[in-house]
């Protein structure tokens, strides 16, 4: 009963792990750009969703979604006047830029928040609970793990079935041909990461709500949303979904045999994952 | 026609005799120097070799990991453990040291190589995550807390004797001192080896895999061979500078020896804002950070954000770093790799 008890623990988390990684997969298919600075959006959003709940006495929904377009702009001009200028053919440029705006967002947060840890207050929902037969499912993880679901219903939506998706296929497909029929692939990059960072700022909501947060935990969330990707295959958003589940289910039962075996467990079936399935399980762009 | 080859350049020719001439400078510098002066120094030559190794991953191997931190603190663990668990000296540990991360660098690369491009990053970067949390199970070496080296094993240290006496000094200056030679022999040792690799046929077939890896095939580079070279090398050196770096702080925590932010943030910024891809690069670089360090050293965050801002401007706008500013207008190269033609003028006429 307590593995099946972890197990739906685990389905759950791996629904705010593929939160977290929804962002970088849409942005990797579309412009092969690993960006390292993610996970550092991710809480600067949470303090944004904080900063309005104190300023303004908004309800934590309610201040999301007034982040939301703020998220967009932000992530429309950092890939504007900073991430396009570094992308090519050189994979070591756009690391690098990345990897330093974590650095100077997480010291930057940690100067204007200081290092104590914050929370989200969601008020009631936080601690209801749901019984399914013998199982006790909390109505915020299901709720995050739905979220997930309609993140990617919506996304998936946008790349198929409108012309802004069509632009974002021709530009992950032949950039040059697509810029050949009208498109600019650097506006639509732009759009692109202003797109990933309001998935960005839903997951802040639920990383502030579901835990404590503080400036440095980017890149230990991070880490998971890459491992989702990853063996999720990259360029699928539902293989995401897959591979945050596989991560999420390892570490609530490593958890259950021993708590200290939480994060690691999650980290070894990364791996294994890996090893078996070089390319990813749901594998849709060849590069 | 004629022709001859040409590495060698006026500057290089210079850039010999001025080694010839400060590395025997620094070695008697213990003589003159105060001890402050030579922990500074040993700061500056242990940074410096993590930042060689690593310019030579990602700058000439174009292999850009994330995960060095995993070396260091495997380095630093197999000594501690070497001493702590077997009573070895300190000393030759920090060759066990250097050992162990080539070993852990063998599953590293397995799985790193796996992943394309960008994503090799990340798997460096989980392999080092996973190291930190298996070594931070080891309850022998302090568990998550970690430990210190017992007073019993750093006052009997190799070598310390004979200094005090040389010296006539106290116990813990002899230990700067030894400290501080290993750790000039060591970044003496890593320039000269990383600048021969790169001047043999394996270190042309280095660059060509970055910068083409078709080509590079085509010519008849196998570059799996040639990624699998760079990475072992660079593991091994960053392991034995880690296993160095810790027989000087004599104490040891999981937390700070896999630290992303000292072991790799610092030193991808001192390439980066040095010059990537070349030797002189780090050099410069490390003076750089070690002059920002003393100016901002007491506003920690502020340290770090300036680092970061530094680095992101200088990718965007001089992506080749201060040094590559300067060779752009100079032309100068003190490390030369390229291989130039000249023709034979003489040869040429009497034939």
């Amino acid at each position: 009963m307590i593995f099946l008890d972890s197990l739906i623990q685990g389905i759950l988390l791996g629904g705010l792990y593929a939160l977290f990684a929804a962002g970088l997969s849409l942005v990797f298919g579309i412009m092969r750009l690993v960006n390292l600075a993610h996970g550092d959006l991710i809480v600067f959003g949470a303090y944004l969703i904080l900063l309005l709940v104190s300023l303004l006495n908004l309800n934590v929904f309610v201040a999301t979604l007034v982040a939301a377009p703020f998220m967009f702009v932000l992530g429309w001009i950092l890939q504007k006047f900073i991430l396009n200028r570094v992308l090519g053919d050189d994979i070591l440029p756009p690391l690098l830029v990345t990897f330093g705006l974590s650095i100077v967002m997480q010291n930057v947060l940690l100067e204007t928040w200081s290092a104590d840890s914050k929370r989200l207050s969601a008020g009631a929902l936080e601690t209801a609970s749901l019984t399914i037969g013998p199982i006790n499912v909390g109505i915020m993880p299901l709720l995050i793990f739905i979220s997930a679901i309609v993140v990617i219903l919506v996304l998936n939506l946008i790349i198929y079935h409108t012309s802004l998706g069509r632009a974002f296929r021709a530009t992950s497909d032949d950039p040059v041909t697509a810029s050949l029929m009208g498109i600019k692939p650097k506006n639509i990059f732009s759009v692109a990461t202003g797109l990933a960072m309001i998935v960005a700022i839903i997951a802040a909501l639920y990383l502030g709500v579901r835990s404590n947060f503080d400036p440095s935990i980017g890149p230990a969330r991070l880490i998971y949303a890459f491992e989702a990707v990853i063996i999720g295959g990259l360029g699928s958003l539902w293989g995401t979904l897959l591979g945050g589940i596989i991560i999420g289910v390892a570490q609530t039962v490593g958890a259950t045999i021993n708590p200290e075996w939480q994060i690691l467990s999650g980290h070894i079936a990364f791996l294994l994952v890996l090893m078996v399935r070089p390319r990813g399980l749901l594998p849709r762009a060849f590069d | 026609m004629s022709y001859i080859v040409k590495v060698q350049t006026t500057a290089s020719r210079m850039a010999v005799i001025g080694a010839a001439i400060l590395i025997p400078v620094a070695f008697v510098l213990p003589l003159f120097a105060s001890r402050s002066l030579l922990q500074d120094l040993f700061f500056i030559f242990t940074m410096l070799t993590l930042a060689q190794w690593w310019n030579l991953l990602a700058g000439y191997g174009g292999l850009v990991s994330v995960g060095q931190q995993a070396f260091i603190g495997m380095g630093a663990y197999a000594m501690f453990g070497t001493v702590i668990l077997l009573g070895w000296d300190p000393v030759p540990s920090i060759l066990a040291g250097g050992i162990a991360a080539l070993f852990l660098a063998l599953p590293t690369a397995f799985f790193a190589f796996r992943l394309q491009g960008a994503y090799f990053a990340i798997g460096t970067w989980v392999i080092a995550e996973i190291t930190r949390l298996t070594i931070a199970q080891w309850k022998q070496l302090g568990g998550g807390t970690g430990t210190s080296l017992p007073r019993s094993a750093t006052r009997d240290m190799m070598f310390v004797d004979g200094i005090k006496v040389l010296f006539d000094t106290k116990t813990s200056v002899a230990r700067d001192i030894l400290a501080y030679w290993l750790a000039l022999i060591l970044v003496v040792l890593t320039i000269a080896a990383i600048y021969w690799l790169l001047r043999t046929r394996r270190g042309l077939a280095l660059a060509a895999v970055r910068d083409n890896l078709q080509a590079a095939r085509s010519v008849g580079v196998n570059p799996n061979k040639i990624k699998w070279l760079t990475f072992l090398s660079a593991a091994f050196g960053t392991g034995l500078a880690g296993a160095l770096i810790y027989m000087q702080k004599a104490r040891i925590s999981p937390d700070a020896a896999f630290s992303v932010v000292d072991w790799t943030a610092y030193v991808i910024f001192i390439v980066v804002i040095g010059g990537i891809g070349t030797i002189e690069g780090p050099i410069l670089g490390v003076l750089v950070f070690l002059l920002l360090q003393s100016i901002l050293a007491s506003y920690g965050t502020w340290y770090l954000i300036t680092l970061g801002l530094i680095g992101i401007f200088v990718m965007l706008f001089a992506p080749r770093g201060l040094w590559g500013l300067l060779t752009e207008n100079t032309g100068i190269q003190l490390f030369p790799v390229q291989r130039r033609l000249f023709m034979n003028k003489k040869l040429s006429k009497e034939k």
